[in-house]
């Protein structure tokens, strides 16, 4: 957290600073840094509307939470009203909240583990040998990510249904993997791009064979790109809504993403509940990602353009 | 799988005839990094490729929920079960689904392509000029900027289906954030799900808010990219603030749009948690886009699961020209990826 809001803008700038020996780019600080204050003010302006804009949902369902049910669903707008911590203890005591969660926890860690163990070899085969089948194998890649979903769960439904593991977690897990393994690889290929080559030859000249030089060079060196990778897979899998609502069935087995829609059914909705619900699964989430997303753009778009 | 005994990219020094010695020495060669790759190529294989064979097998065929076992099981009063072959099995009928969809017999696939088409343009207009506008205003020296950037970015901290909820929370027509602050204005509350093009609307809304982020941090990161010295020369050559942008930002953001471009372009083509509990198709389906589309064939109702693989093959075809034509219109301007 304390690197990402980090105010000064020299910080700032060298984004990444934790990405190891990031191509050396230059830091631009502009000449002008005059402004007139009518311009200061407008720019303020702007990107406070904009902040307001983008917090504002957020901070609605977050005040909205702490209202009793007839607050909520009243006509009368009001920022706050009788603040309590029912819906909470409804919430987490009444429901099958803390289950879905935890359900929802196995199958994200377990898409995450099982998507890095299997990429990380290949995004390093990928972003350094030229061997036979690599641009196959990388636009293989590609074409995946954009895989619509409804391509793929009709015949993986099928196929968990015939070796049972329909409304397990398991077939959740698998099914996410079908995002989560192209997408990592991909993601790691750009990432191990940016360590330099002369560690490998160096570790090559020490006798490393190509396996050594993987596990004892480059990957203590990725770590923190495994680590982000890791994150982004993990919350693809929290937020999967398509496989989650399809092949579960059974009240105990549902992830958050299923569970939440059952807060707000057609008819008689308890959005007091659903609205707490929503905190407490973003809390989580948000922490996590605000870790993980400046190391994010620079792997998504750095592995299409760099070669 | 093709991709790895794909035989191109030989050995660049030595290009001696004799065929097994040359195959022998490539193997020495690629062996590990085939090794390195094998478990992706493995996962792929049976988690992608078979399960897309398999679809496709299944848009050939009419299989239902309704005609899939073999058998028809009757258990009679005495306990034993009787059962006989199943009159209305389903079979194989070739391009018949396709027909029947491609014509709207069945289905609503020109309405729901329709109705992709808008969402996924507008969402990515959007997307990209107001991302493309705030990482300008961002890309400044200014105070407080640190903290614009970080609240800025939050929509995208929030999980998708979280953010979903929120928006139809808001979006409620009895007691929503949106009808009261029209309220406020003096406006009639809006019966936001009831029109089509309201429903729509939210739907469209709710994901500008989701994607902006991830547009306005790669542009940043972009922008940052370009070298300070191209403006100063910019600047003493005498180029208006507004031509500095045309002529030097937008030009160094070109790799970097053109990828983001088409990754948003596809996230947003298959984005299905937002139509799915937003507007959940209403009013009547009249909101679905491709995907939830296809999938409420597929689990809703009399599950067609032929039907709903047919829908899938065409989306991925849609998808596959699109991104070929991408490619071919980014070689013509010198872009190799």
């Amino acid at each position: 957290m304390s690197q990402i809001s980090a105010p000064p803008p020299a910080a700032v700038d060298a984004a990444g600073g934790r990405v190891p020996a990031r191509r050396g780019r230059p830091v631009r600080r502009p000449t002008r840094v005059t402004r007139s204050p009518l311009r200061s003010v407008l720019l303020h302006a702007t990107l406070i509307v904009a902040v307001l804009i983008a917090i504002g949902p957020i901070v609605w369902v977050l005040l909205s939470s702490f209202k009793p049910g007839h607050a909520v669903q009243s006509t009368e707008l009001s920022l706050v009203k009788d603040p309590t911590l029912d819906n909470y203890a409804y919430v987490l005591t009444e429901t099958s909240f803390v289950r879905w969660f935890l359900n929802s926890v196995v199958v994200a860690a377990f898409t995450m583990l099982i998507g890095i163990l299997i990429a990380a070899t290949t995004g390093y085969a990928v972003s350094r040998f030229n061997f036979p089948g690599r641009r196959p194998l990388m636009m293989v890649f590609l074409v995946t990510q954009m895989f619509p979903m409804p391509i793929l769960i009709v015949p993986i439904y099928m196929i968990m249904a015939g070796l049972g593991l329909i409304n397990t977690p398991p077939s959740l897990i698998i099914a996410n993997l079908t995002i989560a393994v192209p997408f990592c690889a991909w993601m790691l290929k750009g990432y191990f791009d940016t360590i330099p080559r002369a560690l490998d030859e160096a570790a090559a000249m020490d006798g490393c064979g190509p396996f050594r030089t993987f596990w004892r060079v480059v990957l203590p060196l990725a770590r923190p790109a495994l680590a982000v990778t890791g994150f982004y897979a993990f919350l693809t899998a929290w937020g999967e809504v398509a496989y989650a609502s399809a092949f579960i069935q059974e009240d105990r087995n549902f992830t958050l993403a299923y569970g939440l829609q059952q807060f707000v059914p057609q008819f008689n909705p308890q959005w007091e509940y659903l609205t707490s619900a929503a905190v407490l699964v973003t809390i989580p989430a948000g922490i996590v990602f605000l870790f993980a997303q400046r190391h994010l753009v620079s792997g998504l778009t750095g592995g299409g353009t760099k070669e | 799988m093709t991709t790895v005994t794909d035989g191109r990219a030989p050995a660049p020094s030595d290009r001696r005839p004799a065929r097994p010695s040359r195959l022998r020495r490539t193997w020495d060669k690629h062996w590990y990094a085939w090794a390195m790759v094998l478990p992706v190529v493995v996962v792929l294989a049976v988690l992608i490729f078979y399960p897309l064979a398999r679809g496709f097998w299944l848009s050939l065929t009419n299989l239902t929920e309704a005609n899939q076992a073999a058998e028809i099981c009757t258990r009679s009063i005495t306990g034993g079960e009787v059962c006989k072959a199943n009159p209305n099995r389903w079979e194989f009928v070739g391009l018949d689904n396709y027909l029947r969809v491609l014509t709207g017999e069945v289905g609503e696939f020109w309405r729901w392509t329709g109705v992709t088409l808008i969402w996924t343009s507008l969402c990515v207009v959007f997307h990209y000029g107001l991302g493309l506008g705030l990482a300008t205003m961002l890309n400044r020296p200014m105070r407080l900027r640190g903290l614009y950037r970080v609240l800025l970015v939050l929509p995208w901290a929030v999980p998708a289906f979280v953010s979903a909820f929120a928006w139809k929370f808001i979006f409620n027509e009895r007691f929503g954030l949106a009808n009261s602050l029209l309220g406020t204005l003096g406006i009639d509350p809006v019966d936001w799900f009831a029109n089509r093009w309201t429903a729509l609307f939210t739907a469209i809304v709710t994901n500008i808010w989701l994607g902006v982020p991830f547009m306005m941090v790669a542009l940043l990161g972009g922008m940052q990219g370009i070298p300070g010295e191209l403006y100063e020369a910019a600047e003493i050559d005498g180029a208006s603030p507004w031509q500095r942008f045309v002529h030097v930002t937008l030009p160094g953001l070109r790799p970097v749009s053109m990828t983001v471009i088409l990754l948003g372009t596809i996230w947003t083509f298959n984005m299905f948690p937002v139509i799915f509990l937003v507007t959940e198709g209403q009013p009547a389906g009249q909101t679905d886009i491709l995907v939830t589309g296809a999938y409420r064939a597929a689990f809703e109702g009399i599950r067609n699961y032929s039907l709903a693989s047919t829908y899938g093959v065409l989306i991925l075809s849609i998808l596959l020209v699109f991104s070929v034509f991408y490619r071919r219109a980014l070689r013509k301007q010198g872009e190799v990826w």
